[in-house]
């Protein structure tokens, strides 16, 4: 995954609560192999008819050169399957601005390079409004932590951790790789003080 | 004199091999729990050609595209090379397979606790949300995505930053026909699907107490619907009686040094936490949910809600929800006819369930069509021995092996579009069972009273007489 600063493009906005990610890749899709893409999944049943045809009027329809998703509370929540930040990935979403998230999305979203930006939700309603069906030039800066959009600046909320390991595009088994003594070392430690802690054969 | 501790401490203190400065901790993993949605977590490892790291603390399972019918012939190519993959990867990396004709096969988060693998103490993850079920041990819980699926299986540590800890007390007792996933449900509708969110939440209470292991994973595995990222219960003397003499459980000296160490897991008088709700376990009633989120839920006796009165952002949703489920406001939420019924699930797929809802449906018929799916190949063994299964087909309903099945429908087990299903599952999202598809949660008593009555009802008045 490689990391980035800054990001410039089209946000959307999508104002529905509770987006759960059954909603974002409904699980029959969940068998495909990532090599042969997700994008075509992103909240298939919702953007698409009983023959999979898209819906004209769906927002992300409407302008599918979006990369920018502002979207009610809850975003995400639900199943740990991270083939729904595969599908926005895939479909080109970088930046997902939501007054919540479910925390196992999140911590996918980030793992993918994907920004899950916390913002309030009186603000989030002013962005619905501001977009309405269309779409809006957006920057999001990571550095600075915000989003401008439409001629007004907006602050979002995003763990430190996060914010690092999203501009520098880490890999986090390379990093613990690098506490392997750390970790030996509990390993043994835990081996000979909590040995009931290893699963005892079966008989 | 020092801080008094919560369960969350102990469990963190005992898993963490370091912490760093932003705050994040490297964490032990005792058992990672691993089933054919791993596939991106062990292709990832292929491509930085890494091995599992720890085998022996690594189990693999068949369950969310097991066939529950025609295990021998899978004809669904898509679903038996899932099954195929999974086989590869356990076998390429030396993981114990319980496969689909294993005895011990099942739903992952029923043979965990089921083989003693899950156990008080641990930290245990699987790439499935609804890993927060063995918490009910007292054990860290919790479900990751397939990038950290591949780091546990590479490292056997996970990265997490300590969550504040939440506690729910519920005091006082349960009346007849109301259960733990009335109680989930319950606070659930009450707090919202974020009230837990970002919190490792801890029950307590004399109702807790008095539920059994089964109850108890019913009400963690159902706390990340809640939002929690944890859900936990302390062990106790009702935890060491269920996990005694499981096939991996501890054995002769280490088992006595297991009991001693477990005895310290328990949240000290005065411990803070930053959230702690209390409720009153009399003030439950058998819950439904009527629409596609696990916060739109109510007792089964209240009146389907008017959404131009609900506050703020709820009402947009709840007119969404509706006009999804096919249901009037005002109207009473009892009666609202069902076209067929669903029992088990990770959350309700236990021994236990299937008892209670045999109880309700013995001698009687299912007005509608079902599925009875228990939990695992030791969960349908012990139900036949019992007779469960004569009780649930003379009633009408299909007695079928154990998997995830019409959960979530990977395995084809789906409810068609447009119908209402009564469910003992934990999801009501859309589409959840099938594009279309109308889920009402409940217990399993309740699915079997809209069984009998071919609608949504209240259980109670089916209980006269019988022991639940
Ligand atoms: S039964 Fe449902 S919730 Fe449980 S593990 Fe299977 S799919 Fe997930």
């Amino acid at each position: 995954m490689s990391g980035w600063t800054r990001h410039e493009g089209q946000a959307v906005a999508l104002p529905l609560a509770n987006i759960d990610t059954d909603q974002l890749i409904p699980a029959r899709f969940m068998s495909v192999p990532r090599s042969e893409g997700y994008g075509d999944y992103l909240l298939h049943d919702m953007r698409r008819d009983d023959d999979g045809a898209l819906l004209a009027d769906f927002p992300l329809n409407r302008n599918n050169a979006a990369s920018v998703l502002v979207t009610g509370r809850n975003f995400g929540s639900g199943s740990s399957r991270e083939a729904a930040v595969y599908a926005l990935v895939d479909a080109g979403i970088r930046a997902v601005i939501a007054p919540s998230f479910g925390d196992i999305f999140s911590s996918n979203a980030v793992n993918n390079g994907l920004l899950p930006a916390r913002v309030d939700a009186d603000e989030i309603e002013k962005l619905f409004a501001l977009l309405g069906n269309g779409a809006a030039e957006a920057t999001v800066d990571l550095k600075e932590g915000a989003v401008k959009l439409a001629g007004t600046t907006l602050y979002f909320a995003l763990d430190e951790s996060w914010r690092i390991k999203l501009i520098n595009g880490w890999d986090d088994i390379d990093l613990t790789q690098q506490h392997a003594e750390a970790i030996s070392r509990f390993k043994e430690n835990r081996s000979q003080t909590a040995s009931w802690a290893w699963p005892a054969a079966a008989d | 004199m020092s801080v008094p501790q919560t369960l969350l401490d102990k469990l963190w203190a005992t898993h963490e091999i370091l912490r760093r400065e932003d705050g994040v901790s490297l964490l032990w993993v005792d058992r990672h729990l691993v089933h054919e949605g791993s596939h991106h977590a062990f292709a990832k490892l292929a491509a930085r050609g890494a091995k599992v790291a720890v085998p022996e603390l690594t189990f693999a399972v068949v369950d969310h595209y097991a066939p529950t019918r025609n295990r021998a012939r899978i004809e669904d190519p898509q679903i038996a090379r899932m099954i195929k993959t999974l086989r590869t990867n356990a076998r390429s990396h030396d993981v114990r397979l319980f496969d689909l004709n294993d005895p011990g096969q099942g739903i992952v988060h029923v043979i965990g606790p089921e083989q003693g693998l899950t156990l008080p103490g641990l930290l245990i993850n699987c790439g499935d949300s609804h890993t927060s079920t063995h918490g009910a041990f007292g054990t860290l819980a919790f479900g990751i995505g397939a990038t950290e699926v591949a780091h546990v299986l590479a490292t056997q540590t996970v990265w997490q930053k300590k969550p504040p800890a939440m506690r729910i007390t519920v005091d006082g007792s349960l009346g007849p026909g109301v259960s733990a996933k009335d109680i989930a449900l319950n606070w659930i509708a009450q707090l919202g699907t974020d009230g837990a969110r970002g919190h490792a939440l801890e029950y307590a209470g004399s109702a807790i107490r008095d539920l059994t292991m089964e109850g108890r994973m019913t009400l963690c595995n159902l706390s990340i619907e809640g939002g929690a990222r944890f859900g936990m219960v302390a062990p106790d003397a009702t935890t060491l009686a269920y996990v005694e003499g499981r096939p991996h459980a501890p054995k002769g000296a280490d088992w006595d040094k297991a009991v001693a160490a477990w005895s310290e897991f328990v949240s000290e008088q005065g411990a803070e936490f930053a959230k702690d709700i209390h409720f009153d376990a009399a003030d439950i009633a058998p819950t439904v949910t009527w629409g596609t989120s696990p916060e739109q839920a109510l007792p089964v006796d209240a009146s389907i809600p008017d959404p131009a009165r609900l506050a703020g952002g709820k009402s947009d949703s709840a007119r969404a929800a509706l006009d999804y489920m096919g249901l009037v406001a005002g109207r009473p939420l009892a009666g609202t006819p069902v076209d067929q019924v669903f029992i088990g699930s990770c959350t309700n797929g236990r021994i236990e369930d299937l008892r209670a809802a045999a109880a309700v449906l013995s001698g009687r018929r299912a007005k509608v069509p079902g599925l009875v799916s228990p939990g695992s190949a030791q969960v349908k063994a012990q139900a036949e021995d019992e007779g469960l299964d004569k009780i649930f087909t003379k009633a009408g309903l299909d007695w079928v092996a154990s998997g995830c099945s019409m959960c979530v429908g990977m395995n084809g087990d789906l409810v068609g579009e447009g119908k209402r299903c009564a469910s003992s599952t934990n999801r009501n999202f859309r589409g959840r069972q099938g594009r279309g598809a109308r889920t009402h949660l409940m217990s399993p008593v309740m699915v079997a009273a809209a069984a009998v009555n071919g609608a949504i009802a209240d259980v109670r008045p089916l209980l006269d007489g019988r022991a639940v």
